[in-house]
């Protein structure tokens, strides 16, 4: 890796000669090439958000009616909180839908991209010892972290010319607006990556510099929120937040640029700290010293069940702290939700296909559509999580355990059980969210019983799932991704079934099928033992055939 | 296949592993193909081969984390397969490139592995963090190679047991820490533990091995005691002769034979076949020797000659101790540097 780094020719002068950029260039070009698979996701991902939110909602509120019924939902406070600031809410097209709600998640992923990216090419270089040998070759005191800042900035300049293009594309917009949402939004994200520069200087652990970023960000959003909650358009308050810079410059509604400076000027405020701190501080420390871990593990951690929790439980808290938010922000939508697809579903008759057509029947058959939502991500969960043995073995953790005395059913187990009970988990959070939300804006047509019960009827559904991806991993490891097929066709079928005439096997291949709808009062007994008996079999195969096979090694 | 149950002790003499003619393919891949390996009770048996050659398949056919196509493999008396739980009480392993969990420090690590096994002893394991000069509090995702090598170090060692099996366990150490690593095989040696020590590196197994089974392609293709090996092979020979020396290079048994001119006549160097060198020296003397000296082969050469093409791949053996008269026993006793 310090090939690339040695390679350069003329200017390798010895390191006194150089200044404290020498070698900059190179580690540029350095960092474009090992990051290039990263840097390519990233951008994609970004610029399939921009298309894929600009065609939603182009299509789905294609007319004014549905426009301004969306433009109501976004006056309210949780509108606020998970939308924008609320410019151009009287004339709601499309344009102006993506820079009020847009902008927030948008600077939210790049912010993270940028954090991740800082972090990844400075402090994580620096710990792990990499960028010793960097700095041991012919590269100046800064040019680490210059290199990742240019890197930086480059990508997201790209990422934002190439989404503004998906946006003229796909949803006819203006051009200079569309460019002003981008670019503001890469700005405000740049912003949150020379935070992340300045925390790498404070922090020895690379963790902790992510962490304390993402905390800015976090702090952000809610000064953002909040200003805005005060008055349409924001209050003084909101200029406080990165993320309010983007949204102010009122793309699509009354253009101005000059609100992009302020991100400019608190990036090189926030480039000359970081240096500042830079220059006082010891290679490989930090401002305020790397927090040692513990130098003995705690007495529960003794059995792979212990560590399989150990593993997950990071992943389980966050899904739950991100859904649960979400999904209790969804239910305090239901009332605008409920009378709007009434207009909706009197406009359009495909809509009706999915909520029905009686008038009182479809707020409650959307309650039921977003909590398929919910099973939904939680067996996406499920998958992922039943996919870590995998990662353990793939990556010879596992080869160590098992040199142990610990069988492979007792390992296996382990995981298998910790990643059903976080399922199980996340579901109840993500029903009883949803639950609060709507209890919160008085919706408690349904009581916590009726969701107590919808959690229930998706529980053995969703270990389908887990037995399936088991079942996989117990005899084709490589396959186990199959399991995303499953999730990708009951998504389809939960959402656009009704839309087809298709044959009812059809149906019963999607284990959410099997499940009554929620609300719905119906039960079969019947249907939930297939569930439950499919679920266990299809586990105790994957037991017995990875008891069966050879470990993967390297 | 036969199962015994592995809580026995195995009888007197019984090996700590044997495995005969073990076969194990991946795919068309004959990973294993036939190998025939012993571990005496009690004693440090080097296992030798390039990369590639079936050491790493071997163990963990022999962990119970492989299982063979073919042949059979019998550990401590029981079955690698069957009975892997119950004979994994009484091993400890260091695979060759240790992968940890990066959310745990190296301590944590060291204590869950060690706990799996039994009842964990703070004061071993401090002593031992202590001579590897391990810091147990880093998040093992920042250790480095030799580092995250150390953490499986250290849990081998911190409880005893009768099986160590070592898979190039010195990978990314530095010298220092090979001597501690080398200090620590000897200390359970002493105290009856078998071990087996897969290496490409000769000198890392001449310093602790009784016994080498050296494997290519996936068989053993010599194995014996150090000194047996080296009856087998040939001795490196410096000369200074007066007369015309190309009826030396015509000799059966001599190899690689290269000339310099001397002061003194001609100086040759050459390998010989420990068989020809009666015939050798009667032609060395018959031309005038001003001087003369040959040195028994180190394992090095004994590599060579086994591995020459493959060798060169990754640049093993570094040829410390060439000529200079090393005696088989000073090889195998303390481990010079
Ligand atoms: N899981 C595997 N799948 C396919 N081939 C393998 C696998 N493990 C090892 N091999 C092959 O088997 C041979 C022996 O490998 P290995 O036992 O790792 O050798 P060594 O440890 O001596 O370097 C090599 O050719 C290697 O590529
Ligand atoms: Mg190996």
């Amino acid at each position: 890796m310090s090939a690339a780094v040695a390679t350069p020719s003329g200017t390798r002068a010895a390191p006194r000669g150089g200044s404290t950029l020498t070698g900059t260039g190179a580690l540029v070009r350095f960092v474009l090439r090992r990051d290039r698979v990263r840097l390519a996701v990233w951008a994609g991902s970004m610029v399939a958000f921009y298309a894929y939110f600009t065609f939603a909602l182009d299509t789905v509120f294609a007319d004014e009616a549905a426009q301004q019924g969306r433009a109501a939902i976004m006056e309210t406070p949780s509108g606020i909180v998970m939308g924008g600031p609320g410019y151009g809410l009287d004339h709601y097209t499309t344009g102006v839908a993506m820079a009020n709600e847009g902008i927030t998640w948008v600077v939210l992923a790049l912010a993270i991209f940028s954090v991740l990216h800082m972090v990844r090419h400075t402090r994580a270089e620096e710990e792990t010892g990499r960028s010793e040998l960097v700095r041991a070759a012919v590269v100046g005191r800064h040019a680490p972290a210059v290199a990742a800042l240019t890197t930086l900035v480059v990508a997201q300049a790209v990422i934002a010319v190439l989404s503004a293009f998906a946006m003229v594309a796909v949803g006819d917009l203006a051009v200079v607006d569309s460019l002003a949402m981008t670019v503001g939004s890469a700005l405000s994200a740049v912003v949150f990556g020379a935070v992340a520069l300045v925390a790498c200087q404070v922090f020895a652990a690379g963790r902790a510099a992510v962490g304390a970023s993402l905390a800015v960000f976090g702090a952000a959003f809610v000064v953002r929120a909040a200003g805005d909650m005060r008055e349409t358009g924001g209050s003084a308050l909101s200029w406080f937040s990165p993320i309010a810079w983007a949204q102010q410059m009122r793309a699509f509604v009354d253009l101005r640029w000059w609100p992009a400076l302020l991100s400019v000027v608190a990036l090189v405020v926030l480039v000359v700290v970081a240096s500042a701190l830079a220059s006082r501080r010891d290679f490989g420390g930090g401002l305020v010293a790397g927090r040692p871990g513990r130098a003995d593990a705690r007495a529960s951690l003794r059995s792979p069940f212990a560590l399989a929790w150990l593993q997950q439980r990071g992943a389980l808290l966050w899904s739950c702290l991100g859904l649960g938010l979400l999904w209790f922000a969804s239910g305090t939508l239901l009332p605008e939700v409920g009378s709007m697809i009434g207009d909706l579903v009197a406009e359009n008759p495909a809509i009706a296909q999915v909520f029905g057509t009686d008038g009182t029947e479809l707020s409650v058959a959307f309650v039921a559509l977003m909590i398929l939502y919910a099973a939904l991500c939680c067996a996406g969960y499920a998958v992922v999580m039943a996919q870590r043995p995998k990662a353990e073995e793939t990556s010879g953790r596992a080869e160590v355990v098992f040199s142990h005395p610990v069988s492979r059913y007792r390992w296996l187990g382990a995981q298998v059980l910790v990643a059903g009970l976080g399922t199980a988990v996340l579901l109840a959070v993500s029903v009883y969210a949803t639950w609060l939300g709507a209890v919160a804006v008085g919706w408690d047509d349904q009581t916590f019983g009726d969701y107590t019960t919808v959690v229930w009827t998706y529980l053995p559904a969703l270990a389908v799932f887990l037995g399936l991806v088991v079942a996989l991993y117990g005899w084709v490891p490589r396959l186990t991704g199959l399991a995303w097929a499953l999730l990708a066709y009951t998504f389809v079928i939960g959402m656009f079934g009704g839309l087809f005439d298709l044959p009812d096997w059809a149906f019963r291949l999607s284990p959410f099928d099997w499940v009554p709808a929620a609300f719905s009062g119906e039960f079969s007994a019947g249907d939930v033992a297939v569930l439950w008996g499919a679920a266990v079999v299809l586990g105790v195969l994957g037991f017995v055939g990875f008891r069966r096979r050879d470990l993967v090694t390297g | 296949m036969t199962t015994t149950p592995a809580t026995g002790t195995p009888g007197a003499g019984a090996p700590a592993i044997e495995t005969r003619d073990l076969h194990k393919r991946f795919g068309s891949t004959r990973a294993l193909d036939g190998l025939d390996l012993t571990v005496a009770e009690g004693e440090v048996a080097g296992f030798l081969g390039p990369n590639g050659a079936g050491k790493s398949t071997a163990i963990r056919v022999l962990l119970g984390l492989l299982s063979p196509t073919s042949g059979s493999a019998r550990l401590l008396g029981g079955d690698p397969w069957t009975d892997a739980v119950a004979l994994h009480r009484r091993l400890a392993y260091v695979p060759g490139d240790v992968t940890l969990w990066p959310n745990l420090t190296g301590g944590e690590a060291i204590d869950f592995l060690t706990r799996l096994r039994g009842t964990p002893d703070a004061r071993r394991k401090r002593e031992l963090l202590e001579a590897f000069e391990l810091d147990p509090t880093k998040k093992a995702g920042t250790y480095s190679k030799g580092n995250r090598q150390k953490v499986a170090l250290v849990a081998a060692f911190a409880t005893e047991v009768p099986l160590l099996i070592l898979d190039e366990p010195t990978s990314g150490l530095d010298p220092l820490m090979e001597a501690v690593f080398t200090e620590r095989v000897r200390e359970a040696a002493a105290n009856g533990t078998s071990v087996l020590l897969s290496s490409h590196i000769l000198s890392e197994v001449e310093k602790v091995c009784d016994t080498v089974t050296i494997i290519r392609s996936g068989r053993a293709v010599e194995s014996g005691t150090l000194d047996e090996l080296r009856h087998l092979t040939r001795s490196s020979v410096t000369a200074v002769v007066e007369g015309d020396p190309t009826s030396v290079a015509r000799l059966d048994g001599v190899h690689d034979l290269v000339t310099a001119d001397d002061p003194e006549g001609t100086r040759l160097t050459f390998d010989v076949d420990n068989a020809a060198m009666g015939a050798t020296l009667t032609e060395l003397s018959r031309l005038g020797v001003h001087s003369f000296s040959a040195a028994p082969p180190s394992l090095e050469e004994l590599f060579l000659r086994h591995y020459g093409d493959d060798v060169s791949d990754d640049g093993t053996p570094a040829g410390d101790g060439r000529p200079g008269g090393r005696h088989a026993a000073e090889a195998s006793g303390a481990g010079a540097r």
